[in-house]
């Protein structure tokens, strides 16, 4: 049904396209997760034709730990990846030429998240406890926090949901507050029982997600990444305008995908992400100078990258 | 005719008697049946707690078994991994035969760490079920599984965890649950972790057997994770999706999430759940499943739980309505009984109130209150009646007797001289008389008149009896007086003489007391007679007061052959003669003492030197202020003759 809805815009908008601006150029976008309201934007933009408005043929393939944008990228399956900052940086210093279009989370919504049940109150309490951490770009943030905080703790690898720690096996976790902070109070534990370290107040406060293509695509066809630049941008403008028929458009691609998650993740996602996106100072879309070579000083300062290219070379502005 | 006499309908009464006695019965049956109502509903909830908690214990042991059973082979397999490992080709024998001699479990791997297996990087060969087949499929994601939480999580909590439900995509989008055993080497004190074995079961059967637990007809049974998601669920869009939380978030349910958590933290319960659940109130019987950490739950619609006690509850009630209305015709019934009477009752009294008191009033046969009240009313209504005629009867007799009265005292007061000074040529005397008629008018008379030329006639008498009667005694007895004088000059002849014709003919017994005396004025000689009269007052000119003495003789009118005596006295000049009747002396105070004769005595004494008019009034004043308020009994009487001088002195 949902599939069905979707050939049917994604026709109605390749019809309007065709007619305004010839040909569709085809094009392949990779999300670097399984379909999430984390990427509402792309979703909704292609869902109400924006793209094809763009005189783009957009396919998103479904993103998960499977797909690795990097990868998709490198073998030419996609033309277009979004990446948090700091993973884009270290993949373009191990030999992805990947270039920001545009950064759509100017912050760092990564928290710690621990039991209050467990006497953790402030970050002191966690010295000498199990920590599960996600991979090497979300550690940093984490171990400065540690670092800061004068605390030691015993890192444990974090799988792709917060089973370990509700389980107790873990003393906190990482959590994005969009996802993983909900999906443990839908376990059932209640905001009053966490104690919460929002890493962008505590440790690094790095950009996340942005858009990204390859040097030479941006090269080669300005164009199409101004298209898709655009499209993307004003697809996220619409779901922030209306957020129930972007959750509509999220849901279907989410049960598409059979994915265990359900509208109030969902919903609780889109807001997190208006927040984090709407907030003052950085236009949506922008990458300013600043985070930029903060985020790459932090990765050189954690011994992850030893160069990172100019803020130019880096950030293709917006047409 | 005031409004407030006419007669209401007699419905008020009846309305408000059955008003009353409805609303207490309906408030008591009420009460009443709430109480048992609620009681049975306790009763019922009671049982069906107890009936829920043994289904699902039964339920979740079912449930359970197999998973235990399964639990087995796993185990024994990573124990002997842990002693030694096999050659790739022992392993995979050995997991191919775990599937092949286990129907219910879905799939089986053993996965190691980087390097643990014969320094192979990573190894984790799967086996699962295709059909009737057993197959070695790649896992999808040979170069992270250690971050899967069938390895991560026994890997970190170092024993053997049954996972929370996933969707396995290798396996063809089955819901399935990993029961995932570390495989642990002992060596020198130290212990190894080396890798996982697993065992996966496809939910499908456990989600058949859920759905064909039941508690009557709409209820259904769930299983939640330890997370909260929905495992099973007769609403197949909930698995794996919503969460006992999502649901409560959806719906701003704080009383769900609490059942939520009620359930994840391992409680049996039950326990009443929001109505949006089932669309009408229900109640959750919950347990736990000491195997997986799930929870299963039991929901029971209210309505089916409680519908025998519903039906019997309508019942009860149509029987009751039924009552009332046979109560409501009872008491119609009675209230009519009595009211109708009574309303009879009412109608003759407003009858009555107008005056009509002919009406005769409904004496029921019935030996009760109201039967009482109709007999006093009419016993009342006969004694008005009669009160009335009796009062028009007597106010005639009273206005006769009025009349009466009246031209009695018309009689008596034309009888009487009136014009003061009576003999306004002669100055040889002065005279006054008064008579103050009593209510009933008594009979009294005075008289005076000049038998010869210089000679005068006083008299002053009584009559027995009032009224009429006496009236006209006393108008005989005083022309007899009169017609006799003209003959006779003896105050004792006279007095013989008019005593004889009274006594023909005197039928009514009436008599008559008479003082007479005849003055010579010109001489000042006083003779006089008397027929049981009271003795006059002689006033001589210094004032001193005395009583005339008085031969005796009886009463007119008595006795034909009374005889009476005539004696003398001479009048000084300057000397008064007050004669007087009993109405004087006897005359009455509301103290009920007689005036007598020392008061008059005393009042003559004091008014000694008044002219006889004066002296007159002095007495009729003296009289009337001791008698006061009391009414006066008997005429009053008062003759004053002053005698002046002789002639020609």
């Amino acid at each position: 049904m949902a599939a069905a809805v979707l050939a049917g815009l994604f026709a109605l908008a390749l019809a309007g396209a065709a007619s305004a601006a010839g040909p569709l150029k085809k094009a392949v976008l990779i999300p670097q997760w399984e379909p999430q309201a984390q990427f509402a934007g792309y979703y909704v933009a292609l869902a109400k034709g924006f793209y094809a408005r763009e005189g783009l043929d957009l396919t998103i393939l479904r993103g998960g730990p499977g797909q690795p944008p990097s990868r998709l990228l490198r073998q030419g399956t996609a033309q277009f990846g979004t990446f948090f900052l700091a993973t884009a940086i270290e993949e373009r210093a191990a030999g992805l030429a990947l270039v920001n279009l545009a950064q759509f989370v100017p912050h760092s919504t990564l928290l710690l998240i621990a039991k209050k049940a467990d006497g953790i109150h402030v970050p002191a309490d966690l010295d000498g406890r199990r920590v599960s951490l996600w991979g090497p770009e979300f550690r940093m943030a984490a171990q400065a926090f540690f670092r800061r905080n004068g605390v030691h703790v015993t890192v444990v690898p974090q799988g792709f949901t917060v089973d370990l720690f509700l389980r107790g096996g873990v003393a906190a976790c990482s959590a994005m507050r969009y996802n993983e902070y909900h999906a443990i109070q839908n376990a059932g534990l209640d905001p009053e029982e966490l104690t919460v370290f929002p890493m962008a107040d505590h440790g690094l406060d790095l950009p996340e997600d942005g858009l990204y293509t390859l040097e030479e695509t941006a090269r080669n066809d300005p164009d199409l990444c101004r298209a898709m630049t655009r499209a993307s941008i004003a697809g996220w403008r619409y779901a922030f305008d209306h957020p129930d028929e972007a959750l509509d458009i999220v849901m279907s691609h989410v049960s598409a995908a059979h994915l265990p998650t359900n509208r109030m993740h969902q919903q609780w996602m889109l807001a997190q992400f208006k927040q984090a996106m709407t907030a003052t100072g950085d236009p949506l879309g922008t990458l300013s100078r600043d985070r930029y070579e903060a985020t790459a000083r932090a990765l050189r300062d954690a011994g992850l990258i030893n160069a990172a290219p100019a803020y130019e070379a880096f950030h293709v502005p917006l047409p | 005719m005031s409004p407030s006499l006419d007669v209401r309908p007699s419905r008020g009464l009846a309305f408000r008697l059955a008003f009353c006695i409805l609303t207490s019965a309906t408030l008591i049956f009420t009460a009443a049946f709430a109480y048992y109502y609620r009681s049975s509903k306790d009763m019922i909830l009671a049982g069906v707690r107890e009936n829920a908690k043994n289904l699902l214990r039964g339920a979740v042991y079912r449930i359970e078994a197999p998973l235990s059973g399964i639990e087995r082979i796993p185990l024994f397999l990573a124990r002997s991994l842990g002693r030694e490992l096999p050659p790739a080709e022992v392993l995979e024998q050995s997991l191919n035969d775990f599937l092949g001699t286990n129907p219910d479990v879905f799939g089986t791997a053993a996965a190691f760490e980087p390097g643990a297996f014969a320094g192979l990087p990573r190894f984790a060969p799967y086996y699962c079920r295709r059909g009737d087949a057993v197959v070695r499929v790649p896992l999808g994601y040979e170069d992270y599984y250690e971050l899967e939480n069938w390895y991560l999580i026994p890997k970190q909590l170092g024993r053997p965890v049954w996972s929370e439900p996933y969707f396995d995509e290798a396996g063809g989008d089955i819901v399935m649950t990993t029961y995932s055993v570390p495989i642990m080497r002992a060596e020198n004190d130290k212990t190894t972790f080396l890798g996982v074995v697993t065992a996966d079961v496809s939910l499908d059967w456990l989600r058949r057997q859920v759905a064909k637990i039941s508690l009557y007809h709409s209820g259904y049974a769930f299983l939640i994770s330890r997370g909260g998601t929905y495992v099973s669920h007769p609403d197949n869009r909930f698995l794996m999706r919503e969460s006992i939380f999502s649901l409560a978030e959806a719906s701003r349910s704080p009383q769900l999430r609490t059942i939520g958590r009620r359930m994840i933290q391992g409680e049996e319960g039950f326990a009443r759940l929001p109505d949006f659940i089932l669309g009408k109130p229900a109640w959750l019987a919950f347990a736990p499943m000491p195997v997986t950490g799930w929870s299963m739950g039991v929901i029971v619609p209210e309505d089916e739980l409680f519908a025998d006690l519903r039906k019997l509850g309508r019942e009860v009630a149509i029987l009751g309505g039924a009552g009332f209305t046979v109560l409501l015709l009872v008491i119609a019934f009675i209230a009519a009984t009595i009211t109708r009477p009574l309303s009879r009752l009412a109608a003759t009294a407003s009858q009555i109130a107008r005056g009509n008191l002919d009406t005769p009033v409904p004496v029921g046969s019935g030996s009760d209150e109201v039967g009482a009240l109709s007999r006093s009313f009419e016993q009342m209504r006969l004694a008005l009646r009669d009160y009335i005629a009796d009062l028009t009867a007597t106010t005639k007799a009273k206005e006769r007797l009025e009349s009466e009265l009246k031209i009695a005292r018309n009689i008596q007061m034309s009888f009487l001289p009136k014009k003061f000074p009576p003999f306004p040529d002669i100055d040889a005397f002065s005279l006054h008389a008064d008579l103050v008629p009593a209510w009933e008018v008594g009979g009294d008379l005075y008289d005076f008149f000049l038998i010869s030329p210089g000679r005068l006639l006083v008299l002053v008498g009584d009559v027995s009896g009032k009224g009429v009667p006496a009236a006209l005694f006393m108008a005989v007895t005083k022309t007899l007086v009169k017609g006799i004088a003209e003959q006779e000059s003896d105050p004792a002849v006279i007095l013989t003489k008019v005593n004889r014709e009274l006594c023909v003919d005197n039928e009514s017994m009436l008599f008559v007391t008479m003082f007479l005396g005849i003055l010579d004025f010109a001489t000042g000689e006083l003779t006089f007679s008397n027929a049981g009269h009271n003795p006059p007052a002689r006033i001589a000119p210094d004032g001193t007061v005395s009583w005339l003495a008085l031969p005796r003789g009886l009463f007119l009118g008595v006795m034909e052959d009374s005889v009476y005596r005539t004696a003398t006295v001479t009048l000084a000049p300057g000397e008064k003669l007050v004669a007087f009747t009993d109405g004087v002396t006897e005359a009455m105070n509301p103290g009920l003492e007689l005036f007598g004769t020392t008061r008059l005595h005393d009042t003559l004494a004091q008014a000694a030197a008044l002219s006889p008019q004066a002296l007159d009034e002095a007495i009729m004043q003296a009289v009337n202020t001791f008698a006061g308020e009391a009414e006066q009994a008997d005429d009053i009487t008062v003759l004053t003759l002053l005698y002046h001088h002789a002639d020609g002195a």
